[in-house]
């Protein structure tokens, strides 16, 4: 069977005054029906701009890209506009990260809603304003009725998170994009979104890949994970496999700069140094000048991808041995369970 | 809604009596004597003081201002010229056609060019288009008005003999002596002070139709658009233009009613009598309440069009309220 989405040796380019920016540099992942992938890493790593390259909505004035997007067998990398237009909203949909400014303030949300159905769709206004309506109600917009006609100011940030993926959801997509769909929300209001998007995969059978830096969404909502450092991927694995037998020092370091309630930290570890520029990467390993098991290698050959010996699926782009890295997630791991028990 | 409207205009009530006091004041300020004006030259002392006391100069400001206060409001009467006792409405009600006939024809015509070529510099930052638009927004910022008005009317009307020189043609209730009226003839006198208000004019907003769509461009509910599968042109009018040019409405209201009060260069160079030509006059002949006439006309135009626009923009932008 093939994957619903397989991004192959993604690369993408900015030209900028400085120079070339390469924002996304050989990235690899599959997306299969139904199924979640999260995308995680830090800010400016490179997990938005991956996500905006597969939609085609890259300004195209100062960017270039190589490499394949596969969606159900077709590469859209190259697509026309046409073509991509007529997937982007209807087969592949997009939710950003902040609902407060991605809806537009003087058109109301129902009409917001019936342009995405009128754009992929050849029924008339009335039959999609029931959709629109619909779809509000889907995701627990109340009295959608009248909302519907409300315009974005009058909605509270979780109303508009929840009808933009109602925009996102209206045409029954095979794949969401979520960029970052609960960073500028409040935590109830982002565990509701969660939870309904969950919901509507399980009624929809959608694929969705989920951008974030809080590995808090990603442990709750993903079967899989990609963990993005500067521009390349450094792991990757099911969710069970990157929480319990993380392989990358970098990985490491996220999950360490976890907070947890149950733990008696006095402060979050956290990983030394800034992510580095994309316009003059460090050589061999990036993440070496942050890195505290860094080796004499790693400032000199990049590692590439690779399996993990007791695990197919899993791999990782470090060059430690095996037995360091099995005894480093172990000690992770109990360190963890310790304050899980102790708390 | 009433009650935003009410308050829009009790406060219109009180800038339009500062504008009057404040005029009158410094009317009062300047070291002349409009009897003597009036009077004429060769007016003796007793002809200029009996002149003084028929226009009620020897009385206080404040008198001849309550007096001013009192026939406007019960009367709807701006008064009577020092100069010629002519009633000043029938002044303001033949030169205000004039001027609103340029202003809105050139402000029409200001749109027209800036709000395609704004879109065009905006979609092609730095393209050769952009460069050339950007050249014609300094030159339009820096060339003064009456020098575009004379370039204008020396070659269109005097060398190719394409347009009138100067002059102005009434549309309707042409008097019997006229030698021309109607649509056509007044269009005819009329393209070349338009085309001169808005060359100069439309520069500043070009440059502001570009800084609005370009800010518009970038925002999120566009590329929600783009991500909806909307086409370009789709995109363009239903998202970008709708937000972006409605600060453009705002400066474009208030321009029309400050304009309102006196296109003076351009009326001065085409020989149209409107407002700009009446303040002059006033002016020079120490003419108050023609004066004062044509400054309550401007004022009331200004706060017009500004009432105007902030109801437009309530009706284009859901988010103000008028409460």
């Amino acid at each position: 069977m093939t994957a619903l989405l397989d991004v192959r040796d993604l690369r993408t380019q900015f030209q900028t005054e400085d120079g070339f920016v390469k924002a996304v540099d050989g990235v690899d992942f599959t997306v299969e029906s139904g199924k979640t992938i999260g995308i995680v890493g830090e800010s400016g790593c490179g997990k938005s701009v991956t996500c905006l390259t597969i939609m085609g909505l890259n300004e195209s004035r100062n960017t270039t890209s190589s490499g394949q997007v596969l969606f159900n067998g077709e590469d859209i990398l190259g697509a026309s506009g046409s073509r991509l237009r007529s997937l982007r909203g209807k087969e592949i949909a997009m939710i950003f990260q902040d609902p407060m400014t991605s809806l537009n303030p003087v058109h109301t949300v129902g009409r917001q809603l019936v342009e995405t159905v009128l754009l992929h769709n050849d029924i008339s206004k009335t039959e999609a304003r029931g959709r629109a309506r619909e779809a509000l109600k889907e995701v627990g917009i109340p009295r959608a009725e009248q909302r519907v006609d409300d315009y974005p100011h009058q909605f509270s940030g979780g109303m508009r998170q929840r009808a933009m993926i109602a925009m996102a959801m209206i045409n029954d997509p095979k794949l969401l994009i979520a960029d970052e769909p609960t960073t500028a929300l409040d935590v109830t209001t982002q565990a509701q979104i969660l939870s309904l998007m969950q919901k509507l995969q399980e009624d929809h059978g959608t694929a969705i890949v989920m951008i974030t830096h809080d590995l808090g969404v990603v442990a709750e909502t993903a079967h899989e994970v990609v963990v993005m450092y500067a521009a390349k991927v450094v792991e990757r694995g099911t969710v069970d496999a990157i929480f319990t037998a993380p392989q990358h020092p970098y990985t490491w370091g996220l999950l360490g700069s976890l907070p947890r309630l149950d733990a008696e930290i006095d402060r979050l570890a956290q990983i030394p140094g800034q992510p580095p520029s994309l316009l003059n990467p460090p050589r061999g390993c990036r993440f070496h000048p942050r890195c505290a098991y860094v080796m004499d290698v790693c400032k000199e050959k990049v590692p590439e991808l690779m399996g993990v010996s007791h695990d197919a699926d899993h791999e990782q782009a470090c060059f430690l041995d095996e037995e360091t890295k099995t005894r480093e997630a172990a000690r992770l791991f109990a360190a963890t369970m310790a304050a899980g028990t102790s708390g | 809604m009433v009650q935003y409207l009410v308050r829009r205009l009790l406060w219109a009530g009180v800038l339009f009596l500062a504008v009057t006091i404040v005029t009158y004041v410094i009317f009062f300020l300047v070291p002349a004597n409009p009897a003597r004006l009036a009077a004429g030259q060769a007016a003796t002392p007793e002809r200029v003081a009996l002149v003084e006391e028929r226009l009620g100069l020897n009385d206080p400001i404040y008198e001849q201002y309550w007096g001013f206060l009192k026939r406007l409001v019960f009367d709807g009467s701006l008064g009577e010229s020092f100069v010629d006792r002519s009633s000043v409405n029938d002044e303001i009600f033949r030169a205000a056609p004039i001027t609103a006939s340029l202003v809105f024809g050139a402000m029409i015509l200001v749109l027209v060019i800036s709000v395609p070529i704004g879109i065009l510099s905006a979609l092609r930052p730095r393209s050769v288009l952009d460069r050339v638009a950007m050249t014609y927004v300094l030159l339009g910022i820096s060339l003064p008005s009456f020098w575009v008005a004379l370039v204008l009317s020396y070659i269109f009307g005097f060398r190719l003999g394409w347009t009138p020189i100067a002059g102005y043609c009434e549309v309707v209730s042409v008097p019997q002596a006229a030698n021309c009226g109607g649509f056509g003839d007044w269009a005819y006198h009329m393209v070349l002070p338009w085309l001169a208000l808005a060359i100069v004019q439309a520069g500043i907003y070009v440059r502001f139709v570009r800084a609005e769509v370009m800010d518009t461009m970038t925002q999120d509910y566009v590329r929600t658009a783009r991500a909806k599968g909307a086409p370009e042109r789709k995109v363009m009018k239903d998202h970008i233009l709708r937000n972006a040019l409605l600060p453009v409405i705002t400066i474009l209201g208030m321009d029309i009613g400050l304009l309102l009060g006196g296109a003076i260069f351009i009326e001065t160079v085409f020989g149209l009598n409107g407002l700009g030509g009446t303040a002059i006059r006033s002016i020079g002949q120490f003419d108050l309440p023609v004066l004062q006439g044509v400054v309550i006309f401007g004022a009331v135009a200004i706060i017009l069009f500004t009432l105007i626009v902030d109801l437009l923009y309530a009706w284009v932008d859901p988010r103000i309220r008028l409460t």
